[in-house]
């Protein structure tokens, strides 16, 4: 097995490399349709390298589930996210149905990329059910269920959609809590407006394919005119149809952004963690100082506190010396018990504040890393469009110059 | 006449009768000269009229509103007294021209004024964009009828070019309006059959006509669709200036690809207005040129069919042996000489329209090329920035 903090990527090699459509019944015993992908994994040898890679096949909502178990499993861990669920953010051309060929192509890819970047996560590479799930087809799905994470994610979930108010958060974590709603907001505001420029940019190219239509039209009444009209008109055409390419092109770095867009909410949950377990420490602490203060009141004879059982006991009369030992005994309990619980749970923050920011800092490299990466390959795209648009436009020029 | 030649742009002007030419005035030699040399040349035709229109002014008085503009005048024709001029002139006056050139020469064909009529709270009559097209226009105009061997003769373009005062002219013009135009105007003679070659004339500038229109529908669909995505990307730019405001690495980087987000806006928005400014209103005149010259053809119809009808009568009533009688013979030699100038002028026409749209569709596809090329400088320049910090970090690693 890989040793824990080295990257799965670095032993074996993963891939999608195909996607398939299944029909078969489903959990309510209806007939449905589905996609299926195709996950090839192949081991390094010292030796030898596997001349044919081990694959099996896996739904997205498998995907789903490794991915649950790791949410809740590695809870301080950013979590790489898996690619949309429907399509979203699409310009008109773009089928927004999950059978489309594109999207599921794309989808393919988002899986992938997924499983490459738990593979290579210093503390998620090494879990053995994300291992399973690359190397075992079948009982899978059981043995996830058999980890009992059902539970905890049931909790987490109600937890992370509780409201609460933490006295002393961490203040990077709260910072980060913050960049990541605005990073969130940013990039779907970002989708949106490309998408829609995309669409518009598909009407300034396809509208000059007319003409094309036009200029051959044209030509066939004149007579020195013609043949140059006539190959503009051919240019106009080509430069109409070039649209497609660039805007194929432009959709994987909406999928860049879209990744990072899901890994802001990852963020947030890591945050939000945080601010539970800080919660439950104060809570276990607030609980503690009441119960000494209780202790303190029982030995001193004053009231500070209110309590029914002190109003009752003063309205009908003292309570015996024996009833009051016997309390204070059980508060003594319940104080090392609070002791306890509170060490253990500063444990727990501080084990979690520390794992977590480990990770928090490898994310912020990563993002700023591929994000870069991204704008890079978007300007050279964007050079690349205008490019072929100087290209088309000089040779349309030419046969304009010999009309 | 002497050519103009490029040597002479610096040197003081003296003209072959010797005066000396006044450069201190705007409508100077020279500076004409240096406009003047970048017009297309001829076919090597030595020209010895030039034109211009220019320096739109607006006149603000009591009764209404309007704009004059400047029409320079330089030539060595005997026909006109002084060898410059230069006059102003508002549209009316170049409508008066338009119509005087009609009616006084209507087997040649009048290239056409831009259109008279705007509807007021539509279009600015005043805005720059507005006077300077039509100022393009009738600049245009007027070189057209200078370049027209019989036209560029006519009495009244050498009043327009030349008189101090065109509206006493024009007052005069009103009273002989009558008399003139019944010279060719003919009514309602029917044309059995248009000989071939001006049939097929006809039908060449149906089709024209058809293209022309489709053309200019593509070009209005492109340039609303280009202002819906200039639209987008002017959202489009800002989103990466606020996001760069709360990162740190990603900072310079992200307000980068905004900078170049809004000069490829600028861009486009040049490209637009280019479009709007220099190409839909030259398609737009050839239109109207078309209808000019199918209306000489039908003219030309007229004048033939009143030959024919009036031939005819004449073989009906008498007997083959007398003589043609003089006023069917007037006629007949109308029919042909109209159709000598109208060929004639078919020929400039078509010659002119190749030269036209060559230049415009030409000029259309140089405003795309310089589009994508300030486009492309704007990205090409983004790319060391997006690498930079990426080297600076690979060298501390």
């Amino acid at each position: 097995m890989v040793e824990k903090g080295t990257s799965l990527l670095k032993m074996m090699e993963i891939s999608v490399a195909e996607a398939e459509k299944r029909t078969g019944k489903n959990a309510v015993n209806m007939q449905e349709t589905y996609t299926v992908y195709l996950i090839e994994t192949s081991v390094e040898h010292i030796i030898w390298t596997n001349p044919v890679p081990d694959s099996l096949w896996r739904r997205y909502s498998e995907f789903e589930l490794l991915r649950n178990y790791l949410l809740v499993t590695y809870p301080f861990s950013v979590v790489p996210p898996l690619p949309e669920k429907r399509a979203e953010f699409v310009w008109h051309k773009l089928s927004a149905d999950n059978m489309d060929p594109d999207f599921v192509e794309r989808r393919r890819v988002g899986l992938e990329n997924f499983l490459l970047r738990v593979a290579s996560h210093p503390d998620l590479s090494s879990d053995k059910i994300f291992y399973s799930f690359l190397t075992e087809e079948n009982g899978w799905k059981e043995t996830v269920f058999e980890t009992g994470f059902q539970a905890k994610a049931d909790s987490r979930l109600k937890a992370l959609n509780a409201t609460f108010r933490v006295k002393n958060p961490d203040k990077r974590f709260a910072e980060m809590k913050h960049y990541g709603d605005e990073l969130q907001s940013v990039i779907s505001q970002l989708l949106r407006v490309r998408a829609r420029a995309a669409d518009r940019l598909y009407g300034v190219y396809k509208v000059h394919g007319n003409y094309g239509r036009v200029f051959s039209e044209w030509s066939a009444i004149e007579k020195e005119m013609g043949d140059g009209l006539q190959s503009a008109g051919h240019h106009m055409d080509a430069y109409a149809a070039s649209v497609d390419d660039i805007l194929e092109e432009e959709e994987h770095y909406a999928d860049q952004l879209k990744e990072y867009l899901f890994y802001a909410d990852a963020l947030r949950a890591v945050c939000r963690k945080h601010e539970l377990t800080q919660y439950e420490l104060e809570m276990a602490a607030q609980d503690l100082t009441s119960k000494k203060q209780q202790r303190e009141e029982l030995a001193t004879g004053t009231i500070r506190t209110f309590s029914l059982k002190g109003m009752t006991s003063k309205l009908f009369g003292q309570e015996t010396p024996e009833q009051r030992e016997a309390k204070v005994k059980m508060l003594e309990t319940q104080i090392e018990e609070g002791e306890e619980l509170v060490k253990e749970r500063n444990t727990e923050c501080e084990e979690f504040v520390k794992s977590a920011w480990v990770d928090i800092e490898r994310f912020k490299e990563q993002k700023d890393h591929d994000l870069r990466e991204a704008l890079i390959s978007y300007a050279i795209m964007q050079i690349s469009m205008c490019k072929k648009g100087i290209q088309v436009w000089n040779n349309a020029k030419e046969c304009f110059s010999k009309m | 006449m002497s050519e103009v030649s490029m040597t002479r742009k610096q040197q003081d002007l003296i003209l072959p009768n010797g005066t000396p030419v006044d450069t201190s005035s705007p409508a100077s030699s020279s500076s004409l000269l240096n406009r003047l040399q970048l017009d297309d040349d001829l076919d090597g035709e030595t020209r010895d009229l030039f034109v211009t229109v220019d320096d739109p002014k607006k006149h603000v008085s009591t009764m209404e509103t309007y704009i004059t503009y400047r029409v320079c005048t330089k030539t060595t024709r005997t026909e006109f007294d002084l060898p410059e001029y230069s006059v102003r002139r508002r549209y009316q006056d170049f409508d008066w021209l338009r119509n005087k050139l009609e009616e006084s020469q209507p087997t040649h064909l009048i290239p056409p004024l831009p259109e008279k009529f705007v509807m007021k709270g539509v279009v600015d009559r005043f805005s720059e964009e507005f006077v300077e097209t039509r100022r393009k226009a009738l600049d245009k105009f007027l070189k057209r009828v200078a370049d027209h061997p019989v036209l560029s003769f006519n009495e009244h373009f050498n009043a327009f070019l030349s008189a101090k005062d065109l509206n006493k002219r024009q007052g005069l013009a009103l009273l002989t309006k009558m008399g003139e135009s019944v010279k060719y105007v003919t009514g309602g003679y029917k044309l059995r059959a248009r000989p071939v070659e001006f049939a097929a004339m006809g039908d060449y500038l149906d089709v024209f006509t058809q293209k022309l229109g489709t053309i200019d529908r593509i070009a209005q669909r492109i340039i609303k669709e280009q202002s819906e995505f200039l639209m987008e990307l002017r959202e489009y730019g800002p989103v990466y200036s606020s996001w760069s405001s709360f990162e740190e690495d990603l900072h310079d980087p992200l307000e980068g690809v905004s900078g170049c987000v809004s000069n490829c806006s600028s861009a486009l928005e040049e490209l637009t207005e280019d479009m709007s400014e220099d190409f839909l209103p030259v398609l737009r005149e050839y239109v109207l040129y078309i209808e000019s010259m199918k209306n000489v053809l039908k003219k030309r119809d007229q004048v033939q069919a009143e030959y024919e009808t009036k031939l005819e009568a004449v073989v009906f009533r008498e007997d083959k042996k007398t003589p043609v009688p003089s006023d069917v013979e007037k006629c007949q030699d109308r029919v042909e000489c109209f159709n000598a100038d109208l060929k004639a002028d078919w020929d400039r026409w078509q010659n002119n329209k190749r030269q036209d749209f060559r230049q415009l569709l030409t000029g259309m596809a140089d405003k795309n090329i310089q589009y994508y090329e300030k486009c492309l400088a704007a990205w090409e320049s983004l790319i060391p920035l997006l690498q930079d910090k990426q080297d600076a970090k690979g060298e501390t690693n």
